[in-house]
């Protein structure tokens, strides 16, 4: 048995000094990078994304496929290749971002760490805030880092049939707008976990959003339908990540990422008025 | 110091505390005894403002503890062993926890080793058995270097080693002038480590006594009597101002004549006795006769045995 006794006085700093907000993000950094889930889900992001940008983009553009493929199919690619090299790969590889989001608020949930979290910061709104803000950025980062190989690898790759550069118009915002959406996606999982502080139902919830919802809303008769699908979250923050808008587009890149932002937003909000009031 | 005033907290239609106040004073370490389920959780999480309560305050020092300013500085506590990511290390758990106070990683490592942990703080928390989760509790609770502690059933389920070590902890924190605010539903276990206690039944304050006071009043005597003119006897005890119950069997128990006093009606009535046996009601028994009827889980025809409803001529 240890007999070292906790005395008082152990010259332990002064008591409220300033830079509070910083202690959050700083806690919150290390809460994201001490659990397994954070580095499974980014190395999954990677594999995926670089795996499948240069499977899918290596097969649209083999001999074989490209031959088979009607006139209007090669034109659509010819014209935006950009959103055939960041479709191919983000379209799978933001389901690890879902989960991560998720795991990062409901975990705590599930694991009882919330008490301690809760204890430590008995302030709500500012620990969802630095929350939300660390994850935000490290998932934009990442992303990024991500993001600027595909586009090349994927460029380099479909361009004998598409040739496209970093500097054509609007693909660098399209190639930043990847992170960007991802970044958004991740605070949107964040939150729906936050409502919902159950891992499961959370990512199930994120991924009817994301996968289900916006099919089915494409589904519904008529203009209604095709506008319910262009402000569904998912479909109107992927614009950002397109290099120009298409002709069916409602919506400008723009247009789509401030749909998705305030989606986002909206949840945030109701998560943290719901963590103010539940009892924890 | 620890202030509560008036708490209550309901969840649907059960009420778990109900109108509860009491004030816990430093250098002492306050027992909070209860059976299970008599809300004594519920008040931790009230006091420590991970629940609202429905009515009244409570107050750490005179704040309220959502209004702290770094609060595991001010006051410390152990609620379930498991308030811990299970895929985080001790140690980083134990870092974050100093991140957002402002206390360095020297701190953390301090900590581990006033708990024993060293060995395996940088494993995964998952993987801990229920002594060393509670002493990782513990170790959060001290991280601040708290003047309050408060502490959920700190010793459910460990060994009696380790058991030992959590009371000198306790009596020692105590020592040094904090507030230690305890609870069990084990009066033995209080009776050896509480100065004070605070006695809660269904969310209800019963008692609030020193521990020597509650042990004097609770350990009540009584002397158990057989004989095969139980109703004549009977009533030569009440004629001496004796209180009795009676058994199933016909036994008396008498709690206000000493066993000498009974032996020397009995002969004096010519009232043969087959048996006269001082008894003293452990506090365990004590207890359980202070919060039946508060039972929340209770078996409720064993807590009720005839011999209890006495009689006084």
């Amino acid at each position: 048995m240890t007999a070292a006794t906790a005395t008082s006085h152990t010259g332990l700093p002064p008591m409220g000094s300033h830079f509070r907000f910083r202690r959050l993000l700083l806690a919150e950094w290390t809460k994201l990078r001490s659990i397994r889930s954070t580095i499974w889900s980014l190395v999954l992001l990677v594999v995926l994304s670089l795996g499948f940008t240069a499977l899918f983009t290596a097969l649209t553009v083999s001999a074989s496929q490209w031959d088979k493929a009607d006139a209007s199919e090669r034109a659509r690619i010819v014209a935006d290749p950009v959103g055939l090299i960041l479709g191919a790969g983000f379209q799978f590889s933001q389901l690890t971002i879902c989960v991560l989001g998720v795991l990062i608020m409901a975990g705590e949930y599930s694991t009882g760490a919330i008490r301690a979290s809760l204890l430590a910061v008995p302030k709500r709104t500012p620990m969802l805030a630095a929350k939300s803000i660390v994850f935000a950025v490290f998932v934009f980062v990442v992303a990024e880092l991500v993001a600027f190989p595909c586009f090349f690898i994927g460029a380099a790759i479909v361009h004998k049939r598409a040739p496209v550069a970093i500097g054509d118009p609007g693909v660098l915002r399209a190639v930043i707008g990847a992170g960007l959406y991802l970044a958004v996606l991740g605070l949107f999982a964040l939150a729906i976990g936050g409502l919902l502080r159950h891992t499961a139902a959370g990512i199930t919830g994120v991924i009817a959003f994301v996968l289900v919802l916006a099919p089915l809303a494409q589904l519904l008769p008529g203009s209604i339908g095709k506008h319910v699908h262009a402000y569904m979250p998912s479909e109107a923050g992927r614009l950002i990540a397109a290099a120009h808008q298409g002709k069916d587009d409602l919506l400008s890149p723009w247009q789509g990422f401030g749909v998705f932002c305030l989606w986002t937003a909206l949840l945030l909000i109701a998560c943290g008025w719901l963590l103010n009031r539940r009892d924890a | 110091m620890i202030e509560a005033r008036d708490l209550s907290k309901r969840y649907g239609d059960k009420v778990a505390v109900d109108h509860l106040s009491f004030t816990v004073q430093p250098g002492k370490v306050t027992g909070f005894l209860g059976p299970n389920g008599a809300g004594k959780s519920t008040t931790m999480r009230l006091i420590l403002g991970l629940d609202r309560p429905d009515t009244g305050t409570a107050t750490i020092n005179g704040h309220r503890y959502r209004d702290l300013v770094e609060p595991l500085r001010t006051a410390g506590a152990l609620l379930e062993a498991k308030a811990v990511h299970s895929g985080r290390s001790a140690y980083n758990h134990l870092l974050i926890l100093a991140q957002t106070q402002g206390l360095p990683r020297s701190r953390v490592n301090a900590v581990i080793d006033l708990v024993g942990l060293h060995d395996v703080a940088r494993k995964r928390a998952g993987g801990f058995s229920l002594g060393m989760s509670q002493r990782l509790g513990i170790a959060a609770a001290l991280l601040g270097d708290p003047q309050v502690l408060l502490l959920d059933e700190p010793v459910n389920g460990l060994d009696p080693e380790a058991i030992l070590w959590i009371r000198n902890l306790l009596k020692r924190l105590a020592a040094e002038g904090r507030t230690v605010f305890v609870s069990s539903h084990l009066m033995n276990e209080m009776a050896v480590t509480a100065d004070h206690l605070i006695v809660i039944g269904r969310g209800k304050l019963i008692a609030d006594c020193t521990t020597e006071d509650f042990i004097e009043q609770s350990s009540q005597k009584s002397v158990l009597v057989r004989s095969p003119d139980a109703a004549r006897l009977g009533e030569v005890i009440a004629a001496d101002g004796g209180t009795f119950g009676v058994a199933d069997d016909g036994a008396l128990t008498v709690t206000n004549l000493p066993a000498d006093r009974i032996g020397h009606l009995a002969a004096r009535a010519g009232l043969e006795l087959h048996e006269l046996t001082p008894q003293l009601a452990s506090l365990e028994e004590a207890f359980m006769e202070l919060t039946r009827g508060s039972l929340e889980y209770g078996t409720h025809e064993e807590a009720t045995p005839d011999m209890n409803e006495e009689r006084t001529a």
